[in-house]
């Protein structure tokens, strides 16, 4: 049950340069543009460490252990229920936790000292139902955050955002409202929302299960030019393309526990749990 | 009915010497409009702290603001007219009950305070349910960009739930408007009270209430039409 949750020695290094990169466009600068970091590249950026967590008598997360490294990207995986959202959302003290600790960059999460605000900023995350805010045009919602949060002009902010909206294909619609876009749009600028914030890791949970099949593509490019330029992403999804093509462990969990944690060549080769057998066989023979 | 029907009335002089019946029923009307005003600032302010608090993670937070609601909700309007202004300057210090009850204008600026009190809870729950009508994701995005709990209210949930609760409020704009009433039993000179005077003076009861009722469903109708212009002025395009 608690075996194989200590991560792989080393992880495979992302093929970093952006010349591998389709060119979407017209080459300008990169989609991450993170702050600076106290990790080193290869050292844990995310450490989750033994972590349990209970809605009242019911236990969401069981004893889970885990870390990403800079750089690397982490898909987590498992039915729905297993607690694969509870998990991230833990890393950014959306939920709190009772048991075990995660540090980000260094960052105690749990420690009551903390500035949570401010860990927050630096901790991109996209979710599953875009959540931009309807009242706020594209620009606004790429700018408040960056305004409120960590103190940027409006000029500096607005620019920042049109130029991460460029980056997503999105430049024309910088004027318009949310419910004006499609979803995959929406996603999109939800993700540049985050990079605006120059975060040092991005959290994503099912990113595209809530799209259109038609539009999970442009979303999943914009994620595999995010990772091949290096950024620290953890990401919950059930597109086991994107894993194969960027990530570097995949973790299976079931039923709050992390039953799997493995290289990406592993984990797809020979699964050594049952469950994640399972688990994959049913979800691959879409 | 051996009535006497006298539509003239409102041009006649008034017997306070003031001016005409109409001029009468046009200062009550003033002073209904004035009362209904302040009293919807008072309760836009408390009741939009109230029905945020019941919305934030703190028991604490949330039982005051429970508090607040079931307290000013639960008791009648006219009770709660009464209590402050009969009984609240006997159950404070001897000093300030008597500079209440010399206040200028005491009957108004208690009914603004009762009214704003009381619509207030009302305002609360409106508020409280806009809030909770929203994703829960909004509040979870706004917290994940780093905003803080006050920021993601200001700039994220509040906005939003405003614009959904608009019509009800409308709605408990216009029952806050018709309340004013409520305060001519402690001596507030609004429309009703007008009408009652120039009925005793007149004995025009049918022209008396008739001028009233048309004079509130104007207001009414420059209410919703307010309010239908500010729905379309923050509409969010694309929803
Ligand atoms: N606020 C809550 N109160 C009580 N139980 C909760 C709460 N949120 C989640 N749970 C429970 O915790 C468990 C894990 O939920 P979680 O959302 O993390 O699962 P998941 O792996 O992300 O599933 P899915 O694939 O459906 O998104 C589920 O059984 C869920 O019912
Ligand atoms: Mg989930």
């Amino acid at each position: 049950m608690t075996s194989s949750a200590m991560p792989p020695a080393a992880p495979a290094p992302n093929p970093a340069s952006s010349l591998e990169v389709p060119p979407t466009g017209p080459v300008t600068a990169p989609l991450a543009t993170p702050a600076a970091t106290q990790a080193a590249p290869g050292t844990p950026m995310i450490a989750i460490d033994n972590v349990s967590k209970w809605y009242g008598d019911f236990q969401v997360l069981t004893n889970c252990t885990t870390a990403t490294r800079k750089g690397e990207v982490v898909v987590v995986c498992g039915p729905s229920g297993s607690g694969k959202s509870t998990l991230i959302k833990c890393v950014n003290a959306l939920e709190p936790f009772q048991k075990g600790q995660i540090t980000v960059d260094g960052t105690q999460v749990a420690n009551r000292k903390t500035n949570l605000p401010k860990l927050r900023s630096r901790v991109g995350m996209v979710f599953q139902h875009f959540e931009l805010f309807p009242h706020l045009t594209i620009t606004d919602n790429l700018s408040l955050a960056q305004r409120k949060v960590l103190g940027r002009g409006k000029d500096e902010a607005v620019a920042k955002g049109l130029a991460l909206l460029e980056r997503v294909g999105l430049k024309a619609h910088a004027h318009k409202f949310p419910g004006q876009l499609s979803g995959g749009q929406q996603q999109r600028v939800a993700i540049a929302r985050a990079l605006a914030m120059n975060p040092i890791v991005m959290l994503f949970d099912e990113p595209t299960s809530a799209l259109d099949p038609e539009m999970v593509g442009e979303v999943l490019d914009v994620m595999v030019e995010l990772a091949r330029e290096g950024m620290t992403m953890m990401v919950v999804t059930h597109e086991m393309g994107f894993a194969r093509k960027v990530a570097n462990r995949v973790i299976f969990m079931d039923k709050g526990e992390i039953v799997e944690d493995a290289h990406k060549e592993d984990f797809f080769g020979s699964p050594r749990s049952e469950r994640a057998q399972q688990f994959l066989s049913r979800i691959l023979s879409h | 009915m051996n009535y006497n029907w006298n539509w003239g009335i409102f041009f006649d002089l008034s017997p306070e010497g003031t001016g005409t019946y109409a001029d009468m029923l046009l200062s009550g009307l003033m002073w209904t409009i004035v009362t209904a005003l302040c009293a919807w600032v008072i309760a836009f302010a408390i009741g939009s702290v109230v029905g945020v608090l019941r919305t934030l993670p703190s028991r604490a937070a949330q039982a005051v603001g429970n508090a607040y609601v079931e307290l000013f909700r639960n008791v009648p309007l006219l009770v709660q007219m009464f209590l402050w202004f009969f009984v609240l300057p006997e159950v404070l210090p001897e000093s300030w009950g008597t500079w209440l009850k010399q206040l200028p204008n005491a009957p108004f600026y208690t009914a603004v305070v009762c009214l704003g009190f009381f619509t207030a809870s009302r305002v609360a729950e409106q508020v409280r349910a806009g809030i909770q009508a929203l994703p829960r994701g909004q509040r979870m995005a706004g917290t994940a960009l780093g905003l803080t709990t006050a920021q993601t209210y200001r700039y994220v949930l509040l906005p939003n739930a405003y614009r959904i609760i608009l019509p009800p409020m409308t709605s408990e704009f216009l029952n806050n408007l018709k309340n004013t009433s409520v305060a001519l039993t402690i001596g507030l000179l609004e429309l009703t009270a007008r009408a009652r005077s120039m009925q005793e003076f007149s004995f025009q009861v049918f022209e008396a209430f008739t001028a009233a009722t048309i004079l509130y469903i104007l207001i009414n109708l420059v209410v919703v039409t307010v309010s239908g212009m500010l729905e379309r002025r923050f509409a969010v395009p694309g929803r």
